[in-house]
């Protein structure tokens, strides 16, 4: 019995103590899949048992390999699998420089024309100053750079990734986030990515299983699940929002403002430096939109969408209510008061106007477009 | 004063300490190596066997070790398949001795050396492809390093020093078993004051030089890389 060559197929069942997990999906063998959820709902287990770090009971194939099948007897122990690992703390071998770190699991022969050698490697995370530097000098934004390409180096199948952005300081991890799209766009691997914070799994991720107390609740791309309004609060509150795909259209030197084209209707965002014709993905976030049942007029917020209420869902014990406004070819997530929505007399169907506010986007707003 | 009476308890000495001290590296890396990884709940008692030379007095040691390496024991049986009678009383006899007493001096340092970095660094390397055997070699071994200088130097200089057991096992041969400690016993028992003196304050000296080395080392070793 062997797997289908295009995804990864794990399924795990078993328990730590109090916490049990039980857990099956899917992920293809290209792009990035988000393992998300929070803290203690198991996704750093489920990594360390597709590394066999971590024994649980099941099955997991990767392609056509399979490397855990308990049927069978079969369980591939850790270096006898293809893998890369990047751990929330770089993990850097403290006695070995940075280019020894870098060269400890590298393979000579390349698996394939695509995979990439160790100059490539350095240049593309802009390594190549530091590589007879001790680890313990390095910044952690640095040490975590060394252990990406530690980790790509070993020519791996799969590369997965616990959380590799969340023990930085935000400014770092600003820092690190374009090379992991860098690496997103110029590597064809597929790369699991576990973490619990939706803004970077929205700049990154193409695919999300969502988890909670070891369980799946949701598995799909990411557009879609974000649109979905019954996952909350898996998907976060206050944080929770969608991602379109939008090009950018022309950038306002006068005001300083990049507009951006998305199915017509265009978004005014504050300046980034992008090429005109890139796509990109811009993140909305639920609390940012507003929403208006007449068209605005005489008013400071620069982007408004015409569409129709597809969805609405009241929390009930809270102020709040969640919406989903189709804006043709792309849906909002609007979070309002439960007492707007009575007023203005919302309901499905609806027509209804989206506002939302030019400086809510920032540069961790946008991410790479999905493959 | 005959030089070459006090050079031969030197030389024998040292010798023992060294061949004691390589024996320990090879026989407890793998001791220490399972106490901090393996996961058995017995392994404690394994440990405790291991350090029990630290309170055992030195004589109860070299009674039993005199029983095990005489002539009814499993030393008289090895010796028997090399022509000879009992272990007891002979230079290897002091090897196998000495190696029991001092074990705790070396595998302790080793054991927590392998601890104190936990898991990661091995399983860092584990996804880097490395078999078992190369993880160790590679990683685990050089990041115990402190813990091996420490005790090699602590399982060398407590060979220097032991008396007790020695003189259950060894006796006094001259050449053969007749070490240092003993000597300065016996200069003292035979009231030749000169010599005691320049052996004693030989062996002040270097455990001296090896106590302030070790705590050196320690600082340096303790800070972070270059």
């Amino acid at each position: 019995m062997s797997g289908t060559p295009e995804t990864i197929e794990a399924a795990f069942t078993g328990s730590r103590g109090d916490f049990l997990l039980e857990v099956a999906f899917e992920a293809p063998m290209r792009g990035i899949t988000a393992l998300f959820g929070p803290s203690g709902s198991g996704k750093t287990t489920i990594l360390r048992c597709l590394a066999g770090l971590d024994r649980m009971a099941g099955r997991l194939s990767v392609g056509q390999e399979v490397w855990q099948d308990d049927d069978a007897g079969l369980f591939r122990r850790t270096h006898q699998r293809s893998i890369g690992y990047v751990f929330q703390e770089a993990s850097l071998f403290p006695h070995l420089s940075a280019r020894k770190n870098l060269t400890y699991g590298m393979r000579h022969e390349r698996p394939s024309t695509e995979a990439l050698t160790f100059d490539e490697i350095v240049s593309l995370l802009d390594v190549g100053h530091l590589l007879d530097r001790d680890p313990s000098t390095l910044s952690g934004g640095e040490r975590q750079r060394i252990a990406v390409g530690r980790a790509l180096l070993s020519q791996p199948r799969l590369l997965l990734m616990d959380e590799p952005l969340s023990a930085l300081d935000r400014q770092t991890k600003d820092e690190l986030l374009p090379y992991f799209e860098m690496l997103h766009r110029q590597l064809t691997l597929p790369i699991l990515y576990v973490s619990h914070d939706i803004a970077e799994v929205s700049q990154l991720a193409d695919r999300m299983v969502v988890l909670a107390d070891g369980r799946k609740i949701a598995e799909g791309s990411l557009v879609d699940i974000l649109e979905r309004l019954d996952l909350q609060p898996a998907t976060g509150r206050f944080e929770a929002g969608v991602v379109l795909i939008a090009r950018v259209i022309s950038q306002d030197k006068a005001f300083n403002l990049t507009r951006l084209d998305h199915h017509g209707q265009t978004f005014s965002i504050p300046a980034v430096d992008l090429q005109i014709g890139e796509e990109v993905r811009l993140r909305v976030r639920a609390r940012d939109v507003a929403l208006s049942t007449e068209s605005p007029t005489g008013m400071s917020i620069r982007n408004v969408f015409a569409g129709t209420i597809v969805e609405l869902r009241e929390e009930p014990g809270t102020a709040f209510a969640e919406t989903l406004v189709d804006i043709g070819g792309g849906r909002l997530r609007a979070r309002i008061t439960r007492e707007a929505a009575s007023d203005l007399s919302l309901k499905i169907g609806r027509p209804v106007f989206a506002l939302v506010k030019s400086i809510s986007f920032d540069r961790r707003s946008l991410g790479q477009k999905a493959v | 004063m005959n030089t070459a009476e006090l050079w031969s308890p030197i030389r024998l000495t040292l010798e023992l300490a060294s061949i004691t001290t390589i024996v320990l590296l090879i026989i407890g890396t793998p001791i220490a190596w399972w106490l901090a990884r393996s996961e058995a709940r017995w392994k404690e008692v394994v440990a405790a066997i291991v350090a029990v030379p630290l309170v055992l007095p030195p004589t109860v040691l070299g009674f039993y070790l005199l029983i095990a390496l005489g002539p009814d024991g499993p030393g008289g049986w090895i010796a028997g398949l090399f022509g000879g009678r009992s272990l007891a009383f002979t230079f290897e006899g002091l090897v196998i001795g000495s190696v029991f007493y001092s074990m705790p001096f070396v595998v302790q340092p080793i054991r927590n050396s392998f601890e104190v970095f936990g898991d990661r660094p091995l399983e860092v390397a584990a996804t880097l492809r490395a078999s078992p055997w190369k993880v160790f070699w590679t990683v685990a071994i050089p990041l115990a390093r402190p813990g091996f200088i420490t005790g090699a130097v602590l399982g060398f200089a407590h060979t220097v020093g032991e008396f007790g057991v020695i003189l259950m096992i060894g006796g006094n041969i001259p050449g053969e078993t007749k070490v240092l400690s003993i000597t300065v016993y016996d200069y003292v028992e035979s009231l030749k004051w000169a010599e005691a003196h320049i052996l004693a304050g030989g062996m002040l000296a270097f455990a001296f030089a090896v106590i302030l080395s070790m705590m050196l080392l320690d600082r340096r070793l303790g800070r972070p890389g270059p």
